[in-house]
Order: structure tokens, then C-alpha cells, then sequence
């Protein structure tokens, strides 16, 4: 499919030997936004596989009813650090990552704006993973008291006050995620920077690829719900450490408070995680249907209704608190009118799907279950924006069902999908393709066994976060299930990795544009030189890459 | 902004505002939150002291901080058109009306403390009146330590015309600084006595 650049890749293909520690040195003090991104996504992944056996272990535990694998003491703290990794040290890393590696290329730019701010960032954010992990060896404290944080990922009030959670397991709990926020909060200065000024010739705001619309909006939400939580987690360490009220309710602190201030947070995080999924998406599913995306104007705008839309939905996580009928109907309305612009989209995607050339290589393969999983997760998610079936499903498994369908479902298929999709792109080598479709058929199997089965126990009325459950509730068959789910996803993953390594030593080699893609970062070369572009680009459509391919019927004449 | 980026036609300097721009951003929700709280606990306090029973209106303090965003002004100005000497008086002068505001500031704190008795763990106003204000302080703070590392430079010869625009982002921030006080003046001062 290309046939340019000889030259460049000759002079790839043969490094100059050098020693182990000139290249360790060479990737921890590297300012480019590559080897940053690599570095965001190698990390990533690894907490991936930590969070995940987490999951696994508690999977085991509730195989069984009444199953004492887990003491309640693990239990808690693994479904406190399972669900904060993910968030934060999996979802943030992968997705910051991913485009921190893409957005200058795409929009033909030598780096990041502030390649050291950048770098800054990573470290913040690995370090403050580290920190949070340290709390398992570090926490006692002076009290022997516990040691990872054991008060859920939203560490609600007043469970997490001096008087309740003794030792220092909550404050490692406050600390890693404000550390890595700092690391949130400079990379999503930098993608706005870098998307508002570093452009090449022609690159208007209209010609932008939708992924990196989508990071603007990202970035945007980042920069609202970081400094609220950071704000939050600081009034938090007050109360802990200075004796200060914020929380206390024995000095008339409002323990509701807290939930208002985490979930202004946590819901604008939720679309944090998913709009880069929906980036990758976009991005994908048109160069496997070999079509343009279908309306993209509509698309940039659903995205920004989104990105303002989400800021209004959070007190939906608190309907069973007793909100009063008034503000409870606002966050009902406003939760089921982000159901319209994420609907809008998917029309979309199945608008680019219909009458598209299908390949089904594997991104697609991802991005085509994402699509039916999103649906199902976007469904769950109006069915608990009805307040009174919140009531009776609120912090059951139903819920987690949902979210799992969001950040599985949703993010990571997306997330899988952009890494089979631009891996050529980052290490000049295809993963397989053969072991790529059993890595997908394995996890969407996992998958479906796992968390569509959670939605029955939720009905059947488990809650969520309880470490065993007894045999006359009829829970156990559908634990069961779930549980032999894990071990296809767990599969999956390990097919996933050997990919990985199976790509890195033998893989074949991929060239500059082995999908016949449109954008700028396949005009490069694979992996794409230090200085990106030899020449700054020029680009005159959305696809520069087909005006290139095809002079006689460029984009531009028709958009 | 959008215009400029229509046409491409942006200097490299701008990356650095948009940098303090969304900077600006983030910690006006990070303010924004301790506002809220502050505004929440008005009158919740199970113990006194009352706001007020204590607090007097900043008005000194006040006049220091927005005549500072006035005369950081005239600094930027005359970095631009190249008086430097001129710049180094206005810059000398906003970093000394800096400093008075915190002065201020302490002299206050030092009266509630040990007069009014009113600390951070006595109740839920001293609690949410120290980590506002006290947040405004650190960045007044952080404001003075970035113009007198510049006024260091320009005594040294390094800072001229330009650097402006460069110089014009710590000006930015102390707007936005000033800005602040503005909306703890009015919450905790106005609101909440």
C-alpha cells in the first residue's frame, strides 16, 4: 500500500549499539511525547494485570457461598484498590497515554506543547500509583491498623474520619490519587496547548481528526473535575491530619458533602474514561468500513454537549440519600439528556458502518462488540437514571454490572481495538492477527459470562462489595457463572500478551500504513522518527491521507 | 483564540497562554469547591466563635491587592515598550503591595489565633475560613516568589522587551489571584458576616 520513504528506513533499522543503561537512561529522562506515551501505556497495562487478578480473587472468593478464600479485612481493601487502580493507575494512564502518543501526530506536530511538563506528568502519575500501592507495606501507621486503604474507591464520609479508619492505609488512599491528579491535570493542559496551537498549515479546528476533538473535550473535563477533587482529597487530609470539620459530623460536618464534592468528580471521570474510547472508535471504524465517518460536525457537537452535559448528572450516584423531590427530577432529566448526544453517536457509527466495505480485522472485531456493549451499558445506565428503580438496584450488582459494561464493555474493547490498531504504528510490527482474534473471542466471551450475569444477581438483589453471601439466597449459580467468566477474560489476556511479546521479537514487519488510513500520523514512518515529520505537513481535508492517495477525487473538493 | 486558529497563524508564544489560561482554570474549580464549602457551613458552627463576632472587613488588605493588579499593569506595559527601569519600579511596587496584603493577612490570623481563640479545629468556620483564605495566601505567596524571581533576572540585566509576553502570563496569574480574593471577599467577608 505505500511505497515512500525508503531512506527513512534504513537508517531505523540499524541502531548503533548501546549500552542497557544509556537506554534506561535514554527512557527515563525522555521528554518525547513517544517514548512518554509508551511509557503511559507500558504502565498502564501492568496495573491492567494487577487490578485484574485483584478482581480474580475476589471472583474466587464468592464462587462459593460462604467461601472463606478471602478475609472480610482482603476482601475490602482488594474492591478498594481493584476499583482505584482502574480508575485512576489503568483508565487515566491508558487513555492520557494513547494520546499522548497520537494527538501530535495527528495534527502534524514536532512534540507536545510543554514536552517537559509532560514528562512531569508521567512521573506524577507513576509515582503516585507507587505511593498508593507503598500502602500495602507502608500503611500501619503507629496503630498496626490495616494496610491497603479498605473504604471503597469513593471513600465515602465519615468512614473515612480519624475515628473510623485508624492507621494511615486512607491516607496513602488521598495521597496517590492527588499526586496522580497533578499528573491528570498537566496532561490535559498540554492536549489543550498542544491541540489549540501547534496545528499544521490547514489544519483548522474542522479538519481535526475526531479523536483529537474528542481529547479536547477530555482535557476540558479533566481540567473542571481535577481541581474539584483535589480540593476534596485536601479537605480530607485536613481532617485527617490537622483535626479540621469538613466531614466530622460530631462538629456538624455534613458527611453528604463529601459525596457531592467526589461524585462532581467522578461522573465527569466516567466520561473521562469512555469519550477516548469513543475517539478510538471513531477513528476506527470508518478506515475498516473504508467510508468517511458519518457526520462529523453532529459528532464534534454530541462530544461537546457531553463534555457539558456531564457536569450537571452527579448527584445520580446519590438518589438513595434522599436528595428531595426537586433536585432529584433535575438529576434524573439531565442523566437521561447525555442518553441523547452518546445515542447520537452510536447512530453515527453504525451510520459509517452501513454500506461500508466491512474488514474485520481485528481493531474492528473490538470496535464491533464495543458497539453492542456500549448500547447495553448505555440502556442499564437510563434504566438507573429513573430514580425509583434506583432506589432498589442502587449499590447492587446491577450497578456493577453497568459500570463494568461502560469500562469494559466500553473503554477497554475500545482501548484493546487502538492498541491493535496503532501497535504497528508505535513499534513498526503487526501484531497477529490469528492470535488477536482468539485474544477477542476468549474476552468477549469472558466478558458476556462475567457482567451480563451480574445484572441478574443484581435483580436477585446481591449487593455489591459484600465478601460471601449464603447458599438459601440462590446467589451461587449465577456467581458461578461470573466467576467462570474470569477465567476466559484472564485467558484472553494472556493470549494478549504473548501477542505482545510474540510481535515485539518476530512480528511482521508492518510498514508506514498497513491499514490504508487517512490520517496524518500514517504518513510517518513506523515506529515515526524522534522529529515526527521530516517536513510539517499540509493538510487540506479531514483524510490529507487520501487527497495524497487519490489526486484525482481529493476530499477537499467535496467537504 | 479561535480566530487566530482559524488562520493558523499562531506565535509560539501562545502555547504558554493557553497553558495559564487552562491552568487558571482548574484552580478556580479547585477554588470554587472551598467556596462552595464555606458558603455550605455559614452558620453551622455547633461552637463559637462567629464569624461576626471576629472578623473585621479587609479593607487595607483589599486596597493593596487590586491597586497591585493595577500597578503589575503598568509593569507589563512598560516591559513591552521597553522602560525596563520603569517596569522594575511598577514590578517592585506590586511585589511590595504583595507582601503588605499578606502582612495583613498574618496580622489577622495572629489576632484570631491568639485573641478570638478561633483555630482551624475549633469549629466548622475556622475550618473552612483557614483553608480558604489560607489557599488564597499561599498563592498571593507563590505570586510574589514568581515577580521577585523575575525583578532577581531584570536587576540582572536579563529580562527586557522581549520577554513580555512571557512576563505576561505571571501577570495573568496574579489577575486571576486578585480575581480570587475578589470571591472570598464577597463570600466570607460580605455573605458570611
Amino acid at each position: 500500500m505505500s511505497s515512500a520513504d525508503l531512506p527513512l528506513h534504513a537508517s531505523v533499522e540499524v541502531p548503533p549499539a548501546i549500552s542497557w543503561t544509556d537506554r534506561l537512561h535514554g527512557w527515563v529522562a525522555t521528554v518525547d511525547h513517544k517514548r512518554l506515551g509508551v511509557l503511559y501505556v507500558a504502565s498502564g497495562l501492568v496495573f491492567l494485570l494487577v487490578g485484574g487478578s485483584q478482581a480474580s480473587m475476589m471472583r474466587m472468593q464468592l464462587f462459593y457461598a460462604g467461601n472463606d478464600l478471602l478475609s472480610p479485612e482482603v476482601f475490602n481493601r482488594f474492591f478498594t484498590v481493584h476499583g482505584t487502580s482502574m480508575v485512576f493507575f489503568v483508565g487515566m494512564p491508558l487513555v492520557i497515554g494513547i494520546a499522548n502518543y497520537l494527538l501530535p501526530l495527528m495534527i502534524g506536530a514536532r512534540d507536545m506543547a510543554f514536552p517537559r511538563l509532560n514528562a512531569w506528568g508521567f512521573w506524577m502519575f507513576l509515582f503516585g500509583a507507587l505511593l498508593f500501592y507503598f500502602s500495602y507495606v507502608g500503611a500501619d501507621g503507629l496503630y498496626g491498623a490495616g494496610t491497603a486503604p479498605d473504604v471503597g474507591w469513593f471513600a465515602y464520609s465519615p468512614l473515612t474520619g480519624k475515628a473510623f479508619s485508624r492507621g494511615n492505609s486512607t491516607d496513602y488512599w488521598v495521597l496517590g490519587i492527588l499526586v496522580a491528579g497533578f499528573g491528570s491535570i498537566s496532561a490535559a493542559i498540554n492536549m489543550i496547548a498542544t491541540t489549540l496551537t501547534m496545528r499544521c498549515r490547514g489544519m483548522t479546528l474542522g479538519r481535526m481528526p475526531l479523536f483529537v476533538w474528542m481529547m479536547l473535550v477530555v482535557s476540558w473535563l479533566i481540567l473542571v473535575a481535577m481541581g474539584p477533587l483535589t480540593a476534596a482529597q485536601v479537605m480530607l487530609l485536613f481532617d485527617r491530619f490537622l483535626g479540621a470539620h469538613f466531614f466530622d459530623t460530631q462538629a456538624g460536618g455534613d458527611a453528604v458533602l463529601w459525596q457531592h464534592f467526589f461524585w462532581f468528580f467522578g461522573h465527569p471521570e466516567v466520561y473521562i474514561l469512555i469519550i477516548p474510547g469513543f475517539a478510538y472508535a471513531s477513528e476506527i471504524i470508518p478506515v475498516f468500513s473504508r467510508k468517511v465517518i458519518f457526520g462529523y460536525p453532529v459528532m464534534v457537537a454530541a462530544t461537546c454537549a457531553i463534555g457539558l452535559l456531564s457536569l450537571g448528572v452527579w448527584a445520580h450516584h446519590m438518589f438513595v440519600v434522599g436528595l428531595g423531590k426537586g433536585v432529584t427530577s433535575w438529576f434524573v432529566v439531565a442523566t437521561m439528556l447525555v442518553g441523547v448526544p452518546t445515542g447520537i453517536k452510536i447512530f453515527n457509527w453504525i451510520g459509517t458502518i452501513y454500506g461500508g466495505k466491512l474488514h474485520f480485522r481485528v481493531p474492528m472485531l473490538f470496535c464491533t462488540a464495543f458497539l453492542f456493549q456500549f448500547l447495553i451499558a448505555g440502556l442499564t445506565g437510563i434504566m438507573l437514571a429513573a430514580a425509583p428503580f434506583d432506589w432498589q438496584l442502587s449499590d447492587s450488582y446491577f450497578v456493577v454490572a453497568h459500570f463494568h459494561y461502560v469500562l469494559i464493555g466500553g473503554l477497554v474493547f475500545t482501548i484493546f481495538a487502538a492498541i491493535y490498531y496503532w501497535f504497528p504504528k508505535v513499534t513498526g510490527r503487526m501484531l497477529s492477527e490469528r492470535l488477536g482474534r482468539w485474544h477477542f473471542w476468549l474476552f468477549v466471551v469472558g466478558f458476556q459470562l462475567t457482567f451480563t450475569t451480574m445484572h441478574a444477581q443484581g435483580l436477585l438483589g446481591m449487593p455489591r462489595r459484600i465478601y460471601t453471601y449464603s447458599a438459601d439466597r440462590n446467589w451461587e449459580i449465577w456467581n458461578q457463572i461470573t466467576t467462570t467468566g474470569v477465567l476466559f477474560q484472564a485467558l484472553g489476556i494472556a493470549v494478549f500478551v504473548c501477542a505482545i511479546f510474540h510481535a515485539l521479537r518476530r512480528g511482521e514487519p508492518a510498514g508506514d500504513d498497513p491499514w490504508n488510513a487517512w490520517t496524518l500520523e500514517w504518513s510517518t514512518s513506523s515506529p515515526p522518527p524522534e522529529y515526527n515529520f521530516a517536513e510539517e505537513p499540509e493538510v487540506k481535508s479531514r483524510r490529507p491521507l487520501w487527497d495524497l492517495k487519490h489526486p484525482d477525487d481529493p476530499d477537499w473538493r467535496h467537504e | 483564540m479561535s480566530a487566530t486558529a482559524a488562520t493558523g497563524g499562531f506565535v509560539p508564544g501562545d502555547r504558554g497562554r493557553v497553558g495559564m489560561a487552562c491552568l487558571i482554570f482548574t484552580e478556580s474549580a479547585f477554588f470554587s469547591i472551598f467556596l462552595v464549602a464555606y458558603l455550605f457551613y455559614i452558620g453551622k458552627s455547633a461552637t463559637g466563635p462567629q464569624p461576626a463576632q471576629v472578623l473585621d472587613l479587609p479593607v487595607l488588605a483589599t486596597v493593596c491587592l487590586l491597586s497591585s493588579s493595577g500597578t503589575i499593569a503598568v509593569a507589563l506595559k512598560s516591559l513591552g515598550s521597553g522602560h525596563i527601569a520603569r517596569f522594575l519600579v511598577a514590578w517592585g511596587l506590586t511585589i511590595a503591595l504583595g507582601v503588605a496584603f499578606l502582612g495583613f493577612t498574618a496580622q489577622e490570623w495572629q489576632r484570631l489565633i491568639t485573641v478570638d481563640g478561633l483555630t482551624l479545629r475549633t469549629n466548622l468556620f475556622g475550618t473552612t475560613f483557614y483553608s480558604l483564605v489560607g489557599f488564597h495566601a499561599a498563592h498571593v505567596l507563590l505570586g510574589v516568589l514568581m515577580m521577585t524571581s523575575v525583578a532577581l533576572l531584570a536587576l540582572t540585566g536579563r529580562v527586557n522587551s522581549e520577554h513580555a509576553p512571557r512576563v505576561e502570563l505571571v501577570g495573568w496569574y496574579w489577575h486571576f489571584v486578585d480575581a480570587v480574593w475578589l470571591a472570598v471577599l464577597t463570600v466570607v467577608y460580605v455573605l458570611g458576616r
